[in-house]
């Protein structure tokens, strides 16, 4: 087994290093050509959505990220990921993927000053820590999207089939839960 | 040290890795670095090439132009400060930036003491020359750090230098004995404990990046292949022929910096790079502010 994870800009880093952890090798995503590699799940690190959706445009990786995860390919996305899966953004006509039924406000908390951390259930997995960086906010979702996580009433952590996407960092730290429930729950 | 905002203002520059923060004059110029692919922007009235050829005492920014490049763009917005101007950084603070960059580009305010960045809850970005420059940045606060170079010359020799030594001066440490990091805390003028930090992880506690006369996508990718995690683009940028252009090139280039094909595509037909000057032709060295 092996994950991929798009490597164009972001916390990449962190996610691998999350998934070497649990004993996973992972293959970074750069350019058209490594989606050539062999892997099963893909991966949507933290960073600047705006930087990721024009690479995967502009080195022509997008539709063929876009299909596979139609096909069914499972995908982790967190913070910018999220925003990359949305089929909608509030105050934003830009889609990116577009293949997850969630409407996402981007820098919903504002600029970096409201940035904050806390602890949080997700999926049942008691106290996980949650770290919200300049981040968005899934104002709503289609009803065959399942809500994982929630914080102040907010949708925090939402799946639909296989795609999960969080709107925090599970990757920073060393809590490996939410990783292994997406190992174990959905490949 | 590392309490929770502190925390969060580390984890904000992890976001940024693998991207190219592009100093910016006017929400114009923001948008058009937004549009090529910045991962942040340095909010700032004069690139460092201008305050070279102004002269004088160069402050921080009127915030009023700040704030238009905030409500420009989607992307964070850094700007800066003169080195131990507590006062510049509050109002900074104050209005809302998502990161300060002490800078030696500006005027020091202070000439020996570094703004106590550990009693601000908004994150700091510092330059260093050297692994002790770095950590005693890190000390007083500062939750990312970027080379020196030598700031508005289009000479990417300094940077080279600095990004050289910090990993050397890393790789040292870590092949140290435990019992031989007292003596070295000492001769770098550190704290032990940032140094016993490297001494384990082989790397700076913060996320660290190249900065100070990048000007082309082949000096970006030189700076990732030396270990930096990403890239600050100054004068490089809105001092060229084509910025648009050579702005997305370089985004392009740190993200495959070692696919060289691509590289050899990306620098082709970017017109006029920056002239650049030789850091040997210049009267003022701002790497050498704030050590």
């Amino acid at each position: 087994m092996r994950i991929a994870v798009l490597a164009l800009q972001g916390d990449f880093a962190e996610h691998e290093a999350v998934f070497h952890r649990l004993g996973i090798p992972t293959c970074q995503l750069r350019q058209k050509s490594d989606l050539e590699l062999d892997f099963d799940a893909l991966v949507l690190p933290g960073g600047e959505s705006t930087v990721q959706g024009k690479l995967l445009r502009e080195l022509e990786m997008f539709e063929r990220v876009r299909s596979l995860i139609k096909e069914g390919l499972p995908v982790m996305a967190t913070c910018a990921g999220s925003i990359l899966l949305a089929e909608q953004l509030l105050d934003d006509p830009t889609v990116h993927l577009g293949t997850m039924g969630i409407t996402v406000r981007r820098n919903a908390y504002g600029r970096q000053l409201s940035s904050f951390h806390t602890v949080g259930d997700f999926a049942g997995i008691k106290d996980v820590p949650m770290s919200f960086i300049r981040a968005p906010q899934i104002e709503s979702c289609t009803s065959d999207v399942e809500i994982l996580a929630g914080y102040n009433g907010q949708i925090t952590a939402a799946r639909q089939e296989n795609q999960l996407a969080m709107t925090f960092h599970p990757e920073l730290g060393t809590d490996c839960r939410i990783a292994e429930y997406f190992l174990s729950e959905m490949l | 040290m590392r309490n929770e905002q502190y925390e969060l203002n580390c984890n904000l520059a992890q976001m940024l890795k693998g991207g190219v923060i592009m100093d910016v004059t006017t929400p114009e110029q923001a948008k058009i670095a937004e549009d090529a692919g910045a991962c942040a922007v340095m909010a700032l009235e004069r690139i460092p090439a201008d305050i070279r050829a102004a002269g004088g005492v160069s402050r921080m920014s009127d915030p009023g132009m700040i704030r238009g490049i905030q409500e420009a763009v989607s992307i964070p917005v850094m700007a800066k400060c003169r080195i131990g101007h507590i006062a510049e950084a509050r109002i900074l603070e104050a209005i809302e930036i998502d990161y300060i960059d002490e800078s030696e580009v500006l005027s020091p305010a202070d000439d020996i003491y570094h703004v106590d960045k550990r009693a601000f809850k908004v994150p700091f970005v510092c330059g260093a020359r050297d692994l002790g420059e770095a950590l005693r940045r890190i000390n007083e606060g500062a939750a990312m750090i970027r080379t020196k170079g030598e700031p508005g010359t289009g000479d990417v020799v300094q940077a080279v230098r600095h990004m050289r030594k910090m990993t050397q001066e890393i790789r040292r440490v870590a092949n140290m004995a435990e019992d031989e990091l007292y003596e070295a805390a000492k001769q770098l003028q550190v704290p032990f404990d940032l140094l016993q930090y490297v001494h384990e992880n082989g790397k700076l506690p913060v996320v660290n990046f190249a900065a100070g006369g990048v000007a082309t996508p082949a000096d970006a990718a030189l700076m990732m292949l030396l270990g930096a995690e990403g890239v600050f683009v100054g004068s490089g940028i809105f001092k060229s022929g084509d910025p648009a252009k050579r702005a997305a090139a370089i985004v392009k280039a740190v993200t495959n910096y070692q696919d060289y094909g691509m590289l050899a595509e990306l620098s082709c037909g970017l017109g006029e790079a920056m002239v650049g000057i030789n850091p040997a032709e210049i009267k003022i060295i701002m790497e050498e502010r704030g050590i």
